[in-house]
């Protein structure tokens, strides 16, 4: 165990590596429904809708994301115009990444239940609620301190 | 129906679940989702609005306008797809899985949105 968990640490950059062309080798299952579908074997329908919901709520946070970059722009106009399109540019290139991260998850939790593999885990959820407890964080800062940028 | 189990339909007392909602998934499932992608197409509504909103705000200038059409052009965009979904879903009771196209289309709407975004905020 421990050797092998050496091993993980050092094939990080690697790791990573593979992590981004797994997302383009993705990218073109999103359009190849047949492709899909042509593994495995179909699941119970309960589960596909699960996926499905878990997707559209992962989408819904995007769209939320995307809504508090605007909320940034608009309802606090006395801030400084850097800090204020920083932070909001900031939301919405979360909620851009949530959104296409979605996709990727619903077609891997997808194809993982058609050939009876385990889920696929994930670094994002932490990732970004790392950088939404930031952005508030340096919201708040921000609001209190009055910083007229 | 083929194979695949249904052991929540039939579990229990059978006897009651045999008649008229035989067909029925007790755990309302597709009827479920379809909430879910209405309860979407609103979030996306509300950043649609705010968007309209960002635009009038900085005097409707050209490009504001521009960015603000995107905007409400992606709106649509995620309402055509949520509409066609949730209309596959009401017509069978054992829905099949969505398209991984459905769902591409559907986050490429959120991308331009927040695109649009991005230049009206810019």
């Amino acid at each position: 165990m421990g050797g092998e968990d050496r091993l993980t640490a050092a094939s990080a950059p690697l790791d990573r590596v593979l992590c981004v062309s797994g997302f383009v080798r993705n990218v073109r299952l999103w359009f190849a429904p047949e492709e899909v579908r042509g593994e495995g074997s179909t699941p119970d329908y309960r589960f596909s809708l699960a996926n499905e919901r878990t997707f559209l709520a992962w989408l819904r946070t995007a769209l939320a994301l995307i809504g508090g970059g605007f909320a940034v722009d608009q309802f606090l106009p006395d801030l400084g115009r850097g800090w204020r399109v920083g932070l909001a540019l900031a939301l919405l290139a979360a909620g851009v990444l949530c959104a296409l991260r979605a996709v990727n998850h619903w077609v891997r939790c997808e194809r993982a239940m058609r050939r009876g593999e385990d889920l696929p885990v994930s670094r994002f959820p932490a990732v970004l609620s790392l950088v939404v407890a930031v952005v508030a964080v340096a919201m708040v800062a921000v609001v209190l301190l009055g910083w007229e940028g | 129906m083929g194979g695949t189990g249904g052991t929540g339909g039939t579990g229990g007392t059978s006897g009651a679940a045999t008649g008229a909602g035989a067909g029925r998934d007790p755990g309302l499932q597709p009827e479920r989702t379809r909430l879910a992608w209405r309860r979407t197409t609103l979030s996306g509504t509300a950043a649609a609005v705010l968007a309209v909103r960002t635009a009038l705000h900085g005097g409707a200038l050209p490009g504001g306008v521009v960015a603000c059409a995107g905007c409400c052009a992606a709106w649509l965009g995620l309402l055509l797809v949520a509409e066609r979904r949730m209309r596959a879903l009401a017509r069978t009771p054992r829905p099949r899985a969505m398209a991984p196209r459905l769902a591409a289309a559907a986050a490429l709407c959120a991308v331009a949105l927040a695109l649009g975004a991005a230049a009206l905020v810019v």
